[in-house]
């Protein structure tokens, strides 16, 4: 078999639907000005927007019908992650996304209510990281014999409005999976983190104490299972989001580039500017068709070995593409680009952001190299 | 002047060193800039200043610039194993950079007595701050087109226009001005002419721009029928691009005569290699991944080349087959492996890549986060790394324009 493997890349009707849809609401939910609005702001979002998105069904988009979802599966998350991406648009629909399908992965219909309720538009989180090293297979969080939480899990993404939390944790050394509802978290076990991406929000915060009840503790084998997948979903959405943001940042540029003049000419007919574009062009078309080409290999059960490769491959071109499209962007505005005024800065801190989520670049292509040369 | 012995040079090191340590100040408790374009509030500045006056009463500053304007008259190699010496021990920058390094040592070499007995002392110890004029809105990389006038009205120039992008303009007593005093000249290189323009005239309006760090250390600068001094005109009407072309040879280092000290908190890939020590990636220190390995010798590599360029730039018989090069290319050199190393820095944190200044637990707070936003004042600032390679290819490869 050749090592390319599969090429699928279908695209639904509910797809380019939701395509369609998502683009214009981010559109007019969250121009520029609006975006900035919030860089600086506590929660990072517009409840208003985020309550909009509840209605127009996003929160359970993925979610099963008999939860209240529509159905659609993760390939329908996309589309809106990748709009988002390109309107810069914050708040909770990623980590939600997320928590949603390791839940629906973990527990089966055990948890149906929780389904519920992340469908009608609660928000959740996943608490995750133990440490700063995304690639690691451990897990130090532990739930004691006594079904109390111990350790501490660093930048829970959207935590500070989140209305469950999903903590990642061992018992004996299984992976177990703790859900807790916000208020079992108290405000002085939470601290805010300070990101280089301002569009975004996360808290550390130290689960040590809280006592779990065994309802509410997701085990047993499918558990480990559904948190790999649920990390190449989550490189996935942030993948689409980053392909986003750079198809975005490419339009910032070319746009500068088409009308500021030096030495008499539009900068934009200097080659040395002209063929960067077109790189990044380039980039942003891969990441594109590595982000449905995933999109298109997924469904509500494990994630096959060519998904496992698609998603990796996604966020491998995603972010090495944002980061070298927000740097050409500074660069390319010359003095301008150095201004917080610029946008280009905002999608510089995204990719610094994005860059680490769910492993970088170097790490996926090192799972790939595993996956693709060592069969 | 007689040749400097290495018995000399040693003891000076030693006695600079020895200076060095037990005078670098503690640390103070805020942000300081990482470059002299980052001074952005009055706490910093006073530091600053503070640290370059007592570098300069010390005498490491200023070294080989004549005893009669604050200098020491010495031979230069002292100067440059001070700084040696403040880079090695990371002493704060010594941060009236564009006095210091750029119009200092043009006001030494074409300056008249006059000027050299005002200016030059101040510089050396901060207390006279300079900026630079020379970028406007609407001409950067272009600046021979600058727009701003100047007209000859009796004993005065008045100075109409908006210049841009200005380091500590809301600080400076001086700037050096690039200005057009004669629109009508056949080459618009000809009609510019080159000030030492006080900054404290009514008319001058220094607003300042926050930059991508969300920090500030230049302006937009406005004159409005600002009255000048005919005497600050530098040379002769006319005689401004030639100037400004000689200040941009010290600016990108191509030139020596600079007073000295540091112009940048030094980063060096040791740096950052050490800060990899304890962070983990895929289970394994980071530093064990093959795949990091190989790009971090890569980036040694880079920096090795340019300081050996550096060593055999003074080579005549091993730097003769493209004369100029090493030093045209310097600036392009340096800060491009400067950008690419800082942000290979955030990349190798793992999740702690996406922490910035003010979080606890950002490494070494946040440092090579703003280091990398900060790299951009380097490839663009001083003439960008586009404009730069352009320079390059007519002047060292003679390509065609
Ligand atoms: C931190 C910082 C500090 C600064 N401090 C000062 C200061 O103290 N005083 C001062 O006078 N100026 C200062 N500058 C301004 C700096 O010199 C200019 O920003 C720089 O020369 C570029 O000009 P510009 O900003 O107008 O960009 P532009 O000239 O508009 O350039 C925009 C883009 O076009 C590219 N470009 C332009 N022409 C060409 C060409 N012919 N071929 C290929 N590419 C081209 C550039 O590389 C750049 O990527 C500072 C800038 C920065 C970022």
């Amino acid at each position: 078999m050749s090592v390319i493997g599969s090429t699928t890349l279908v695209f639904s009707e509910e797809q380019a639907m939701i395509l369609d849809v998502a683009r214009e609401f981010c559109r007019d939910q969250s121009d520029i000005t609006a975006v900035r609005a919030q860089l600086e702001s506590p929660d990072g979002f517009d409840p208003g927007v985020w309550q909009q998105m509840v209605a127009l069904g996003w929160a359970g988009i993925a979610l099963p019908e008999r939860v209240g979802g529509a159905g659609l599966g993760m390939a329908a998350v996309v589309p809106v992650l990748e709009s988002m991406g390109r309107a810069l648009l914050g708040g909770p629909l990623m980590s939600t996304a997320l928590a949603g399908q390791l839940v629906l992965r973990a527990a089966g219909e055990e948890q149906d209510e929780l389904l519920s309720a992340i469908a009608a538009g609660q928000p959740a989180t996943i608490a995750w990281l133990d440490n700063h090293d995304w690639g690691s297979a451990g897990i130090q969080c532990e739930l004691d014999a006594n079904g109390v939480l111990q350790g501490r899990k660093q930048q829970v993404m959207d935590a500070a409005g989140a209305e469950w939390f999903l903590v990642v944790a061992q018992q004996a050394g299984e992976p177990v999976l703790a859900v807790l509802p916000a208020s079992a978290v108290a405000a002085d076990a939470r601290r805010d983190c300070i990101l280089i991406d301002q569009t975004r929000r996360a808290q550390t915060i130290d689960f040590t104490g809280i006592a779990v009840a065994s309802t509410a503790v997701l085990k047993g084998p499918q558990v480990a299972a559904a948190l790999r997948d649920v990390r190449l979903l989550g490189a996935l959405l942030v993948a689409a989001e980053s392909g986003g943001s750079a198809a975005s940042c490419l339009d910032t540029t070319v746009d500068y580039l088409k009308t500021r003049k030096q030495f008499g000419k539009l900068i934009g007919s200097y080659q040395a500017l002209k063929h960067p574009c077109v790189d990044i062009l380039v980039a942003v078309d891969s990441t594109r068709s590595f982000v449905y080409h995933a999109a298109s290999l997924l469904d509500d059960g494990p994630l096959s070995r060519d998904a496992e490769i698609g998603c990796r491959m996604a966020k491998a071109q995603a972010t090495e593409t944002l980061k070298y499209a927000g740097d050409r962007a500074i660069q390319f505005h010359g003095g301008m680009g150095f201004t917080y005024e610029c946008d280009a800065q905002l999608y510089v801190r995204r990719a610094q952001w994005a860059q680490q989520q769910f492993g970088d670049a170097q790490h996926q292509r090192k799972q790939l190299a595993h996956l693709l040369l060592d069969a | 002047m007689n040749a400097v012995t290495d018995q000399q040079k040693q003891a000076f090191r030693e006695e600079v060193s020895a200076w060095l340590r037990a005078n670098k100040p503690a640390d103070p408790g805020f942000l300081l800039p990482q470059s002299f374009m980052e001074v952005g509030s009055e706490q910093q500045l006073d530091f600053l200043r503070e640290w370059q006056y007592k570098v300069w009463s010390a005498g490491y500053l200023g070294m080989a610039w004549p005893e009669a304007y604050g200098g020491r008259g010495m031979d230069p190699v002292f100067q440059a194993i001070a700084d040696q010496e403040m880079r090695r021990q990371a002493v704060p920058i010594c941060f009236n950079v564009i006095g210091l390094g750029w119009a200092g040592p043009l006001i030494n070499d074409i300056g008249s007595e006059a000027d050299k007995a005002r200016y030059l002392k101040g510089i050396l110890t901060g207390e006279d701050i300079w900026c630079q004029g020379f970028s406007e809105p609407d001409h950067g990389s272009d600046l021979g087109n600058a727009q701003t006038r100047a007209v000859r009205d009796g004993d005065d120039y008045v100075i109409n226009g908006t210049k841009i992008w200005t380091t500590m303009g809301n600080f400076a007593k001086y700037m050096i001005l690039l200005a057009r005093t004669n629109p009508q000249a056949e080459r618009k290189y000809d009609g510019l002419s080159f000030f030492l323009s006080p900054m404290d005239v009514p008319g001058i309006d220094a607003r300042p721009i926050r930059k991508l760090t969300g920090e500030y250390g230049f302006t937009e600068t406005f004159f409005t029928d600002a009255r000048i001094p005919a005497d600050c005109l530098m040379g002769q009407e006319g005689e401004g691009w030639k100037i400004a072309m000689k200040t941009l040879q010290y600016e990108r280092g191509a030139e020596a005569g600079a007073a000295g000290g540091l112009a940048f908190v030094r980063i060096v890939i040791d740096d950052m290699i050490d800060q990899l020590r304890d962070v983990r990636r895929d289970d394994a220190p980071v530093l064990d991944d093959p795949v990091v390995r190989d790009q971090l010798v890569q980036l040694v590599m880079e920096e090795k080349a340019i300081t050996l360029g550096d060593r055999r730039a003074n080579i005549g018989a091993l730097s003769n087959d493209y004369p100029f090069s090493l030093q045209l290319s310097n600036k392009l050199r340096f800060t491009e492996n400067t950008r690419r190393m800082r942000q290979f820095a955030i990349n190798l944190q793992g999740a702690d890549g996406a922490l910035y200044v003010g979080d606890e637990e950002a490494r070494q707070g946040g440092f090579w986060q703003r280091a990398y936003l900060n790299s951009f004042s380097a490839t663009i600032g001083g003439g960008t790394s586009q404009v730069q390679a352009n320079i390059i290819a007519e002047h060292i490869l003679g390509l065609p324009k």
